[in-house]
């Protein structure tokens, strides 16, 4: 993105730009790393550690800062950070995370490669430009006061025209290698900048035990709330029911008014039993979405909302069943607080899959300022996806509008003939 | 009146025919899959269909498909579908042909003899019996915005009812009024809304439920 959406010229100033910043930052990195060794060395009494532990964010926001230029030169995203957080805990406790982690030496490997060989690199297209522009003062100007190049004396203009050989040389050479370098210049660094398979694997089972035991979680306190509804709903119901019905088989002879009372209560309590277990039944797997899949049920979802809600959804196959699951219940949590809200007149969802991946999005022209932090709901979806290594991400500035997109990593099944619709 | 039954679960496939044919109904075919029933529709022709939403073989919404295929294959053909939940989405469809004579109901419904067996003669006549459930969702949705919010308390309720596919005499029955005070509510209420007044029963109750999901 630095070099495409430039005119050439600016363009190689933009890198020229860039370029003394990286030697400015690596010469910051230098004198960072001179005081961490004076650090290591007073280690040996003590007063060392506690300058480096407050270094150590300092040198780990430089290496970040340059994570991210380094990331747009080489066409990817910035170069992943390496660390495990720093704990916010006791001062023993901060020492160990940073002298254990792996990226702190690396980092200072970085350091000296960045203050050297990265500087060098880095400084070439200043250098080469900066000789360019030296050798055409010279030519010019300055051959009357050194009338000496390199050795060679200069007589008149047309030997001092001689200087500007290599001058233009130097700039084509700038011109042609600067991306180059800077490329070369990321390459190598991002070797040592970006985490090791080790270390991306170490962050990698840490991540996945967090969403593991949210997940075991989850489904705990799932279980339990489903246990309790039941128990004390329609459990307690039909309970009831055979009580009204064994009265009403007594009193059937006797007192057949009664009887017939009792009779209506017990139909009545089958009712309610029936519908406790049906909203039971919605919330633990909606029926839609084994009858029609994701596609259907969202459509189901979106007529049955009070916003008149745009569906697009293009999916060539059905996700796995539990993938579907947690999609449709993240597109529900999402419109009911666009209904609920944001004040909204229209909300969209669209839903396709693209590289490996099922892309939700999900829109509102409302009033904007959604927040995760807002309610459990958004929470809870996270926790949802995060179990399938699916994302969300919320943008809605205040005055909106909102718009969430969630991403699922899966495979589609291939389509299933369905029997075809009336409707379409 | 000859009935087609597509139930697969054996317990309430052999209650609703108990309950059918004890009201002179004749089930002419009681099937539990969703091909038997396209089957079964088209060679029996039933004067009405009591249909589960779903089926086997796929467990999806396969009764539901063939009702709407059968009746693209015989317009019109009478069909009542019952199933555990109720979804706006089905209700459209079902509704789309705009040719009446369709039901879509709770299976709850079955409980209230007097009213499920009024509700299948209705579709058999070329009415429609929709699920309370379906109506006030539908209601609920135009909440307090728009022409909606321009009806009296009363005429919603008349609304509620003929949007489930009641005649004139029968929501007189429910709400304890006069037919002709019934009439007069509907007059307001097609006016209110700027529908076409309409003499027919079942066009009329198809004209608001069109209003209804549109609107």
């Amino acid at each position: 993105m630095i070099r495409a959406d430039r005119p050439a010229a600016t363009g190689r100033l933009y890198l020229l730009a860039w370029s003394l910043l990286l030697v400015a930052l690596a010469a910051t990195g230098v004198v960072l790393l001179a005081l961490f060794s004076v650090a290591m060395v007073l280690t040996a009494i003590w007063i060392g550690l506690p300058i480096a532990v407050m270094l150590t964010p300092l040198i780990r926001s430089l290496a970040d800062t340059c994570r991210r230029v380094l990331g747009q030169f080489l066409d990817e995203g910035p170069i992943p950070s390496p660390y495990s957080p720093l704990p916010q805990g006791t001062f023993p406790a901060r020492i160990r995370a940073v002298f254990t982690d792996p990226g702190t030496w690396r980092d200072m490997a970085w350091l000296l490669f960045n203050g050297t060989v990265g500087a060098v690199v880095a400084l070439m297209p200043a250098v080469l430009v900066g000789h360019a522009v030296y050798q055409t003062l010279y030519a010019t100007v300055l051959w009357r006061v050194v009338p000496d190049l390199y050795g060679l004396p200069v007589e008149n203009q047309t030997e001092a025209f001689v200087a500007l050989v290599p001058a233009v040389i130097e700039l084509a050479l700038f011109w042609r290698a600067t991306p180059a370098l800077l490329r070369l210049y990321a390459r190598m660094s991002r070797w040592l900048l970006a985490p090791t398979e080790k270390a991306r694997l170490h962050a990698r089972v840490e991540h996945l035990a967090t969403s593991r035991a949210d997940t075991i979680d989850a489904q705990a306190s799932e279980v339990r709330r489903i246990e309790r509804d039941l128990h004390d709903g329609a459990q307690a119901r039909l309970v009831a029911l055979g009580m009204s019905l064994g009265m009403a088989e007594e009193l059937l002879s006797q007192d057949p008014d009664t009887a017939r009372r009792l009779l209506t209560e017990a139909r009545e309590a089958t009712r309610q039993a029936l519908d406790e277990l049906r909203d039971l039944v919605r919330g633990i797997h909606p029926p839609v979405l084994v009858e029609r899949g994701l596609d259907g049920a969202v459509r189901a979802l979106a007529v049955s909302q009070q916003l008149p809600i745009d569906v697009d959804i293009d999916l060539p196959g059905r996700a796995p069943d539990p993938v579907e699951s947690a999609a449709y219940f993240a597109v529900a949590e999402v419109l009911t607080n666009a209904v609920k809200h944001s004040g909204a007149g229209r909300a969209w969802v669209r839903i396709t899959h693209v590289a490996g991946r099922l892309m939700i999005l999900v829109g509102d022209d409302g009033r904007g300022g959604a927040e995760e932090s807002g309610g459990s709901g958004l929470r809870g979806i996270r926790r949802r996806l995060d179990s399938f290594d699916g994302t969300m991400n919320i943008v809605s500035p205040a005055g909106g509008p909102t718009i969430v997109t969630m991403e699922l990593p899966c495979a589609l099944s291939s389509p299933k003939t369905w029997p075809s619709s009336a409707t379409g | 009146m000859r009935v087609v039954i597509a139930e697969d679960l054996a317990l309430l496939r052999d209650g609703l025919i108990r309950l059918l044919e004890a009201h002179e109904f004749t089930v002419v075919a009681a099937v539990e899959s969703g091909p038997q029933l396209r089957d079964a529709l088209v060679e029996h022709r039933p004067d009405v269909a009591v249909v589960d939403v779903r089926l086997p073989p796929t467990f999806t919404d396969e009764g539901l498909q063939a009702a709407i295929e059968a009746r693209g294959q015989v317009p019109g053909l009478p069909i009542l579908v019952l199933s555990q939940h109720v979804e706006q989405l089905y209700a459209r469809e079902l509704l789309s042909d705009d040719r009446g004579a369709v039901g879509y109901l709770l299976k709850d419904r079955v409980f209230d003899v007097g009213q499920f067996l009024d509700a299948v003669r209705r579709v058999a006549e070329g009415g429609t019996a929709m699920d309370p459930a379906v109506i006030s969702q539908l209601l609920a949705k135009h909440g307090d915005e728009g022409p909606m919010a321009s009806l009296t308390p009363r005429e919603q309720e008349v609304l509620g009812e003929m949007a489930e596919g009641r005649s004139n005499s029968a929501i007189a029955g429910r709400l304890f009024i006069t037919e002709k005070a019934v009439s007069k509510h509907i007059n307001n209420i097609f006016t209110k809304l700027d529908l076409p007044p309409s003499g027919d029963d079942s066009r009329r109750v198809r004209a608001v439920l069109a209003w209804l999901n549109n609107n």
